[in-house]
């Protein structure tokens, strides 16, 4: 009876042990990364908005921001420059489609408004990403929302007022979130 | 330091280059490579190409504000591989970035147990596979490519289609780095970025990821040049080309699509056939085969026997079989596929044929292992619900995959047919 208790017990060391290795590193290489590391580079910011940062900002700020980094691309007001056209409707009437192809550029087609804060904030402008400061970014995104006529002019945005913004495309998009695969009877391209 | 300095000479004679090609419309006078200039009679630096053996258009380069685009020289190519310096490339950035790789780190974070970060060093010490595929822009041959510069010719293969090419790419399998840090339960997604100064990114579906998707440092034996992403990049089977993420630098992994700008913007469609609304992501490539040889801006010597040439590939797998057709698509006979036909690469295929010095239209159709056709144009635009004959020289600039006709005239010259 002792005997095969002990034999109990080694067998469940042992298997104990493998199920370990298993959930270990396989070949123990790359360094860990600590929390305040991946904060410094974890800029990517997904539609919930998880990833943004404090800061806040209105249109009015943004409007002097855009003058000064985005017009000489964009155009005064977010349209009519070299670059893309990032409004379409205007203060209070927000166009809700349907977008053209060269119309998708607008703020007003993006699906969550996260999206104008992600890529401003690491892409642009495009002569020195990154440099704008969060507050910035707040601003300009407030200041492009407003003129796509998706906000107040009055609103402030901040971490929390950003991502509950209810964008006026949003169920422009099929299906409603992104799958895969999309659908077993078709290729994915189809 | 030296190396420094050459790097800097380099960047400058790229940059020097672009500038005198977009001064020259977009399309270089002499066909001669860049290195070119460095090689006179006198002195061969090594690995160059003879300077007689020129590209009979050039090095194709488009700019825009937004885009930098080179297009691989498809009228030129023979079998399946296309050298590292004539892959395709487009990126948004105004310049290529400068990575020294003893810096460079790519991070594996999210919704992982263990984030991790690697150096080259290490990902050279994982288990590593090599395999041919091929990568294609979305937008290559879009509607608003054709008959663009020359409406009578059109644009020759090289500008309608060169948006894909087909390399030989080394790297440690995605999933061995997922593995080593652990994905956590409820993980659906991850999300990858650049480090070129748009800071590149793009979502992917976890089980493609897992599936064969590689963490990419060599290119046709080489280490992947600096247009490719150096040092590292994804590389996504089949996928459309903006999956795989160049000059890779963090992988986080996620529970949703993160939608990042462009796959919101550039990258999903509005669909008539979808009442006006998007479709996001289309992943593969559809089947899609065209004919390089005789193509758009070429000229047939003389009547008698031309072997008819040229690429099929598809994002779903293997080329099961290409039809082509010299009579404007009356009648179809199954052109030989070149050995090896492998999945998810350019598959090149050959069809004898006499010409008789009247006019022809030439096309080919390919059909992958799923059983999929590459549609006509007409198919096409009919699964998209676009009608109107008008609009279809400007709707959807993206996943166009149609049968190319490329019309020979009594002279013997070829144009794009696509839309006459």
């Amino acid at each position: 009876m002792r005997c095969s208790l002990s034999l109990l017990v080694a067998v469940a060391i042992l298997a104990a042990s493998v199920l370990g290795l298993a959930q270990s590193r396989p070949y123990n290489l790359g360094t860990p990364l600590s929390e305040e590391e991946i904060r410094n580079f974890d800029f990517m910011v997904g539609p919930e908005g998880k990833e943004l940062p404090p800061g806040r900002g209105t249109a009015k700020e943004g409007a002097e921001t855009f003058a000064k980094r985005c017009a000489v691309c964009h155009g005064r007001n977010g349209e009519g420059g070299a670059a893309q056209r990032l409004v379409l409707g205007g203060p209070g009437n927000p166009y809700r489609g349907p977008f053209k192809d060269t119309e998708k550029s607008a703020t007003s087609y993006y699906p969550y408004p996260t999206i104008a804060w992600d890529y401003i904030n690491r892409a642009m402008p495009a002569n020195k990403p990154g440099s704008l400061t969060p507050d910035e970014v707040y601003a300009l995104v407030a200041f492009l929302f407003y003129r796509n006529g998706i906000i107040q002019e009055s609103d402030v945005l901040d971490a929390k007022s950003l991502p509950k913004i209810e964008m006026p495309n949003r169920n422009g998009f099929v299906p409603a979130v992104p799958v895969w695969p999309p659908d077993p009877k078709k290729p994915s391209w189809f | 330091m030296d190396s420094k300095r050459s790097g800097r000479r380099r960047f400058l004679k790229h940059a020097a280059g672009l500038a005198g090609l977009a001064a020259g419309a977009g399309r270089s006078a002499n066909g001669q490579s860049a290195g070119s200039e460095a090689q006179s009679k006198d002195v061969h630096v090594h690995g160059e190409p003879s300077h007689f053996a020129t590209t009979s258009l050039g090095r194709g380069v488009r700019l825009r504000l937004d885009h930098m685009t080179y297009y691989t020289p498809l009228q030129d190519s023979a079998g399946i591989i296309t050298p590292a310096s004539l892959h395709f490339m487009q990126t948004h950035s105004s310049h290529l970035p400068d990575i020294d790789p003893q810096q460079h780190r790519l991070t594996i974070h999210g919704m992982v147990d263990r984030p991790l970060s690697f150096t080259l060093e290490e990902l050279k010490r994982l288990p590593c596979v090599s395999r041919i595929y091929f990568v294609e822009c979305h937008g290559n041959g879009s509607s608003t490519l054709h008959s663009t510069n020359d409406p009578k010719m059109g644009l020759p293969v090289q500008y309608i289609h060169g948006m894909t090419s087909c390399s030989e790419w080394t790297g440690v399998p995605l999933s061995v780095l997922l593995n080593e840090a652990g994905v956590q339960k409820g993980a659906s997604w991850l999300v990858s970025e650049g480090a070129d100064e748009g800071k590149f990114s793009h979502t992917l579906p976890l089980a493609k990821a897992m599936d064969d998707v590689i963490v990419a440092y060599a290119q046709n034996g080489e280490p992947i040049r600096p247009e490719q992403g150096y040092p590292l990049r994804l590389l996504v089977p089949g996928f459309e080309g903006p999956s795989s993420v160049k000059w890779l630098r963090h992988i986080k992994v996620v529970d949703q699509p993160y939608m990042t700008w462009n796959e919101s913007m550039n990258h999903s469609i509005p669909r008539p056939d979808l009442g006006g609304k998007s479709r996001w992501y289309h992943f593969e490539m559809a089947p899609k085969s065209v004919i390089t040889r005789p193509s758009g801006g070429l000229k047939i010597p003389s009547r008698g026997f031309y072997e008819i040439t040229g690429l099929a590939w598809s994002g779903g797998g293997v080329i099961h079989r290409v039809d082509v057709s010299t009579d404007g698509g009356r009648s179809w006979k199954e052109a030989k596929l070149q050995t090896p036909v492998l999945p998810k690469a350019h598959t090149r295929f050959t069809f004898a044929w006499v010409w008789d010095g009247e006019e022809a239209v030439l096309q080919s159709r390919c059909t992958d292992e799923r059983g999929e056709v590459q549609p006509s144009l007409a198919e096409l635009y009919k699964n998209w619900g676009i009608t109107d004959v008008a609009s279809q020289k400007t709707a959807r600039a993206i996943h166009i995959n149609a049968i190319q006709p490329w019309k020979v005239d009594r002279d013997g010259s070829v144009h794009d047919a696509m839309f006459s």
